[in-house]
């Protein structure tokens, strides 16, 4: 699939109309990601009730690659087990790093769209800072940034000069 | 008169696919492409020259010296320096600075002291200078810019004063095009007896330099951003600051005599280039210079002058287009956004058509900050670029804009 049909598909129409959108207003978790390489910024601001997702919202300035993996992302976990959350992340990564991975079980729906991204290396880093920071806000660990993650693609940053 | 189609077919590379399309190769400010002259003397020299440099007395070695020095007259030609021992070899631009910072700035630079930059350098301009700074206790200066991109060049007097100890500054630069007014700053520089050294990466390549007539006292350049190859580059210095330098690197090939008491540093430019150097790269390097200089350093700029202007016109049928660096001085690099697409997406979209671009902040952060960007697109020219690959470059623009319209 071209990058172009990816684009077209999926990704603009979630960039036009981005789910989700937005800053909850006293959220339980909420985390802030960073990818210093593209300049990317994000928020996701969290509810989490009785270890369920109740509510998620995402905001930010990104490329529509990042905009779109973080829109879809948020209508994915809405609702869902806060581990259940965690195995989406999980299979997510696994989607846009390993050639060989199986999405048996068909958890990611739509979002199996981005396998397109394993064959643009340097953007893969956009497509994961969404769940990056929604690992990060589950935790409420604070600040994240896509910088030295280790991801299993080695020398993927977009812009390291 | 050089018919420039003609060049193209010099590159191999050139004649390749991308996506189905022909590669329009638009990022030699990244690195340049190489022509066949440079592979195959490459080649050549893997084949049937190479051994190790200033050791053997058997014939191969000696040839493989004889080239390696040849290659450093030709970088003295190709900059108009007399003296060969005032070419240092380097891995690259980086590298070079990197030895003046180390090599000039350790011993003579000390706490208190201040090193002048500017707003438009490259982080390899930057970031040594940072180091260095940090470690003696010295500051940095920068001297602003212009919204168009060109130097502030009466805040640059205001900055300079008896405790500044080197200004270093951009030939061109790498996100804006802008060529600075290098004669200017260095006899400002001069008056006050205080050395220049100028990052030539983006200059060396697309123009004469005539460092007799410029007197900046380092001036650096790279390899393949000069049809060369990747792992050399330059480094020009006067011989009374190369000489009472420290070395960057110890080891073998920059040493006089080693006792275990005392080691006796060569002569330059020996003392500069500790272990075996990349030799194959540097004739290569030399090789590059020799096509460039037939093709001659003023028709390349002319040529370049030509696709810049008419990429001027052509980018600005794109609705939402903004020019970052529109400097009059201007070389082949233009950086631009279109409204509503983020650099990065556009550089993938430009990839299905073939179009080669460099998107993201071009290892220039303090540049993108100044104008409020966090990244653009740059298309950058070469002597092998042709008014068609602007066409292409402007359609595929357009296209790219009808998928997020």
């Amino acid at each position: 699939m071209s990058s172009k049909q990816i684009y077209q598909e999926v990704i603009l129409d979630h960039c036009k109309k981005p789910r989700n959108w937005g800053k909850l207003e006293s959220p339980t978790h909420k985390a802030e990601g960073i990818n210093p390489l593209c300049g990317d910024h994000i928020w996701v601001t969290m509810n989490i009730k009785d270890d369920i997702v109740d509510d998620i919202q995402y905001e930010g300035e990104s490329c529509a690659i990042c905009m779109a993996s973080g829109s879809m992302m948020t209508a994915k976990v809405k609702g869902k087990p806060i581990s259940e959350a965690s195995t989406l992340v999980e299979n997510f990564r696994s989607l846009t790093t390993s050639p060989d991975w199986d999405d048996k079980d068909k958890s990611l729906g739509s979002l199996s769209i981005f396998a397109g991204i394993r064959d643009l290396p340097s953007r893969v880093k956009c497509a994961m800072l969404p769940w990056h920071t929604l690992t990060s806000a589950m935790k409420s660990e604070g600040d994240i940034s896509t910088e030295g993650e280790h991801d299993p693609v080695p020398g993927s940053g977009t812009d390291r000069g | 008169m050089i018919d420039f189609k003609k060049i193209e077919k010099d590159f191999p590379i050139l004649s390749s696919q991308v996506n189905g399309n022909r590669l329009v190769y638009l990022d030699s400010g990244a690195s340049a492409q190489m022509p066949r002259s440079v592979i195959e003397r490459i080649s050549n020299y893997h084949a049937k020259e190479h051994a190790n440099i200033h050791r053997g007395v058997y014939e191969l070695s000696e040839r493989a010296t004889a080239s390696y020095e040849r290659a450093r007259s030709k970088v003295a030609r190709f900059l108009n320096v007399k003296d060969p021992a005032e070419i240092i070899f380097t891995k690259g631009t980086t590298d070079a600075i990197n030895l003046v910072a180390h090599g000039f700035g350790r011993p003579f630079v000390k706490s208190g002291d201040e090193i002048v930059i500017s707003h438009m350098e490259h982080h390899s301009n930057i970031v040594p200078w940072q180091m260095l700074c940090e470690e003696v206790g010295a500051k940095l200066r920068v001297i602003p810019i212009t919204d168009s991109g060109e130097l502030d060049l009466d805040e640059f007097e205001n900055i300079l004063n008896d405790r500044t100890k080197l200004v270093a500054i951009t030939h061109v630069s790498n996100v804006l095009g802008t060529i600075n007014p290098i004669k200017k700053i260095v006899s400002t520089a001069h008056n006050r007896d205080i050395p220049v050294l100028v990052d030539g990466a983006q200059g060396a390549p697309h123009m004469k330099v005539d460092l007799a007539d410029l007197d900046c006292d380092f001036y650096t350049f790279s390899g393949h951003k000069t049809c060369g190859p990747t792992g050399i580059g330059v480094l020009f210095g006067k011989r009374a600051l190369l000489e009472k330098m420290r070395p960057f690197e110890g080891g073998g090939d920059m040493i006089l005599s080693v006792t275990f008491e005392k080691t006796t540093y060569a002569e330059i430019p020996a003392k500069f280039e500790a272990g075996t150097p990349p030799i194959v790269a540097a004739i290569g390097l030399g090789e590059a210079l020799d096509y460039l200089e037939s093709v001659g350093m003023d028709a390349i700029e002319a040529h370049e002058k030509t696709l810049t202007d008419y990429a001027y016109q052509a980018l600005q049928t794109v609705d939402g287009l903004s020019f970052y660096g529109t400097s009059e001085s201007k070389a082949g690099v233009m950086s631009f956004n279109v409204k509503g697409i983020h650099a990065h997406d556009m550089g993938t979209l430009l990839n299905d058509e073939g179009v080669a671009v460099r998107t993201g902040h071009h290892c220039a952060q303090p540049v993108m900050e100044r104008y409020r960007v966090p990244a653009t697109t740059r298309a950058s020219f070469y002597l092998y670029n042709q008014i068609e690959d602007i066409d292409v470059l402007v359609a595929s623009i357009k296209k790219v804009q009808k998928i997020f319209s």
